[in-house]
C-alpha cells in the first residue's frame, strides 16, 4: 500500500515536472508545477508529515502559483515559438541526461546507504507543534534572517514600484 | 471493514443533504431578497414556489451546451470542474454534531478528523481561485478575463486577512483540528455566558469575527464584494461564456463556499454544536418548542382559513409539526440531534446575513475593495492576532 502510493505520487510528480518543460504555453507550465506542487504534498502527507503537506499547498500551490498565473494572465504571453534544435542538443541530450541521473543516484546511495523504504508514518516531527518548536528555538536565527530577508525584498519592490509611477 | 462502510454510508448522507441545501439555498436566497424588496419572488411552480429549485435544475440539465469555437478547450473544461470539487472538498471535515452510535459504533459527525483540518480548508479554498482564473482566462473574452483577473486580484488579498483572523481563535483552542476546537469551546462562564470564541477569555475574539466574516464576503464573491461579476460592467465576469451544467457548477461552487464559511465562522467563533444557553436551563426542548410554535401557527390559519384549502392543508402540517415536536422530546433523539439543530442554526442565521447583506450594499469600487483589504484590514488582522497573542502569553 504504502509503496503503491509512493510510485503513485512519484510518478505524477515526474510526469508533471516532464510535462513543465515540454508544454508549450506558460499556462500549461504553470499548471503543471502546481501539479508536481500537489504530488510532493501527497508524499509528504503519506510519510506522516501533514502541517508541511498542508503548508506545501497553501504556500506554493495556493499562493505563489496563483501569483505566477495572475501575472501570466496580465501579460497575455502567448505560447512559445519553437526553434529549430542545435546539433550538440541533439546528439549529447539524452546521454547527458542519463549521465546525471546514474551520479545523482549514485550520490544518494552513497550518501543514505542505510535508508529504508518508505512507510506510511515513517517520519514523526512534522505536527504544527513540532515545526513550531524546531523553528523557535532550533532553527530561530536561519528564521529570522529569512524574515528580514523577506522584508528587504518587500521594500524594494515599493521603492522599484515608486519609480515607476513617478 | 466496518469503518469504510461507515465512511461510504456518511459520505452518502452528507452529499444528499448538501445537495439538497445547496439547491433550496437558493430559494432561499429569491425568497428573501424579494422580500425585501417588497416583491413575492418564486411563487408559480409548487406551493410558495418550493418546487422552483427542482424546475431550475431540469431547466439547467436539459440547456443546450454551448462550447465556443474559440475558448482554449482544456482549461475551458477544467475551470468549473476545479472549482466545484475544491468547494465542496472542503465540507469534508467539518463537524456538523457530537459523537454518535451506529450499530455498536461509535463515531463523530464528520467525515474527516483530520489534525490539520483548518489548514486543510485554507488549502483547499485556496486552490479555489485556480478555477475562477483559469475560466476567464481560457474563455477567451474580454469581459471574461477582466472578471477573471479582478477575482484572482480580491481571492488572493482577501485571503490573508482571513488566515490572520484565523489564526487568534487558534491561539485560544490551542489546537488545528476542527472537533477540539469546537471541543474548547464548551462551558458557560457564570452558568450562562457561552465560553465561546466571541466571547471566551483572556480575549474576546469580536474583532476576529468581523475580520474573517468580511473577508469571508469577498473570498465567497458575494455582494458587496461581487466585482468579478458585476452585471453592469462586466457582463457576467468570469463565466460568461459558460452555459447549461457548466454555469451551473459555478453557482453551485459559490453557495457550497457560502456554506463552508458559514460553517467556519460557527466552529471557529460560535461554538460549533455547542448550545446557546445550559441545559439546565432547557436548551434541549428550543427545537421543539419553536416547531410546536410553527404547528401552533399552522393550526391557527387552518382554524381561520383565507383560502378554501387552507383549511385541508394546513392542519395537516400543524399535526406534522406537532409530532416532530413530540420526537425532539425523545432522549435518544435528543442527544443526536441537538447538536446538529445547534449547528445549523448558527450557520443558518450566518446565511441568512449574507442574503441579507445582498439584499442591503450596493458594490463596492474596485480601488475601494483594494484599499479596504489592505490599508485597513489587514493592519486591523495583525493588530488583532499581536494583541491575542501578547494576552494568551500573559494571562493562561
Amino acid at each position: 500500500m504504502d509503496v503503491i502510493l509512493f510510485l503513485a505520487f512519484a510518478a505524477i510528480a515526474v510526469v508533471c515536472a516532464v510535462n513543465v518543460v515540454v508544454q508549450t504555453h506558460p499556462i500549461s507550465s504553470a499548471l503543471s508545477l502546481v501539479g508536481v506542487m500537489g504530488a510532493l504534498a501527497m508524499l509528504y502527507l503519506s510519510l506522516g508529515a501533514e502541517f508541511i503537506a498542508m503548508a506545501q499547498v497553501i504556500v506554493y500551490a495556493g499562493a505563489i502559483m496563483v501569483l505566477f498565473i495572475f501575472v501570466i494572465m496580465l501579460l497575455n504571453a502567448g505560447a512559445e515559438v519553437k526553434r529549430g534544435k542545435s546539433l550538440a542538443a541533439q546528439l549529447l541530450g539524452v546521454p547527458v541526461f542519463f549521465g546525471l541521473l546514474s551520479l545523482l543516484s549514485f550520490a544518494v546511495l552513497r550518501l543514505f546507504p542505510h535508508a529504508a523504504t518508505v512507510h506510511l508514518g515513517g517520519f514523526t516531527g512534522g505536527s504544527a507543534r513540532d515545526v513550531g518548536h524546531a523553528l523557535f528555538t532550533r532553527y530561530l536565527l536561519p528564521f529570522e534572517v529569512t524574515s528580514l530577508l523577506i522584508l528587504i525584498a518587500i521594500i524594494g519592490a515599493v521603492v522599484l514600484a515608486m519609480k515607476e509611477m513617478d | 471493514m466496518n469503518y469504510y462502510l461507515l465512511t461510504v454510508i456518511k459520505a452518502s448522507v452528507l452529499a444528499a443533504i448538501l445537495m439538497t441545501t445547496l439547491a433550496y439555498l437558493q430559494w432561499i436566497e429569491r425568497k428573501v431578497i424579494a422580500h425585501i424588496q417588497a416583491r413575492i419572488g418564486p411563487s408559480r411552480v409548487g406551493p410558495h414556489g418550493l418546487l422552483q429549485p427542482l424546475a431550475d435544475v431540469i431547466k439547467l440539465i436539459t440547456k443546450e451546451d454551448l462550447l465556443p469555437p474559440y475558448v482554449n478547450k482544456f482549461f475551458y473544461l477544467l475551470a468549473p470542474f476545479l472549482a466545484v470539487t475544491m468547494a465542496l472538498l472542503s465540507i469534508s471535515v467539518i463537524p456538523f454534531g457530537g459523537e454518535v452510535e451506529i450499530g455498536g459504533q461509535t463515531t463523530w459527525m464528520q467525515m474527516a478528523d483530520l489534525n490539520i483540518g483548518v489548514l486543510f480548508i485554507l488549502a483547499v479554498s485556496s486552490l479555489g481561485v485556480y478555477g475562477i482564473a483559469l475560466a476567464g482566462w481560457a474563455s477567451n473574452n474580454k469581459y471574461s478575463l477582466l472578471g477573471g483577473l479582478r477575482s484572482s486580484a480580491q481571492l488572493i488579498s482577501y485571503e490573508l486577512p482571513l488566515s490572520l483572523a484565523v489564526a487568534a481563535p487558534l491561539l485560544l483552542a490551542n489546537t488545528l483540528s476542527l472537533r477540539e476546537i469546537v471541543q474548547a469551546q464548551g462551558g458557560f462562564y457564570f452558568g450562562i455566558l457561552p465560553r465561546w470564541h466571541i466571547f471566551q477569555g483572556p480575549m474576546p475574539q469580536f474583532f476576529s469575527f468581523v475580520i474573517f466574516l468580511i473577508a469571508g464576503f469577498a473570498e465567497t464573491n458575494r455582494v458587496p464584494f461581487d466585482l468579478p461579476e458585476a452585471e453592469t460592467e462586466l457582463v457576467a465576469g468570469f463565466h460568461t461564456e459558460y452555459s447549461s451544467m457548466k454555469f451551473a457548477a459555478f453557482f453551485m461552487a459559490e453557495y457550497a463556499n457560502m456554506i463552508t464559511v458559514a460553517s467556519m465562522t460557527t466552529i471557529l467563533f460560535l461554538g460549533g454544536w455547542m448550545p446557546l444557553f445550559p441545559v439546565g436551563l432547557g436548551s434541549n426542548y428550543v427545537a421543539s418548542a419553536l416547531l410546536a410554535f410553527a404547528g401552533a401557527i399552522c393550526l391557527y390559519h387552518g382554524l381561520h382559513p383565507a383560502r378554501r384549502l387552507d383549511r385541508i392543508t394546513l392542519p395537516v402540517f400543524a399535526v406534522l409539526f406537532f409530532g416532530l415536536a413530540a420526537v425532539l422530546l425523545i432522549p435518544a433523539v435528543v442527544s443526536i440531534f441537538m447538536p446538529v439543530f445547534w449547528f445549523c442554526a448558527k450557520t443558518g442565521f450566518l446565511l441568512f446575513v449574507f442574503i441579507w447583506i445582498r439584499g442591503t450594499l450596493p458594490r463596492f469600487r474596485y480601488d475601494q475593495l483594494m484599499n479596504f483589504a489592505w490599508k485597513f484590514l489587514f493592519p486591523a488582522a495583525v493588530l488583532n492576532l499581536l494583541v491575542t497573542g501578547l494576552m494568551v502569553a500573559l494571562f493562561s
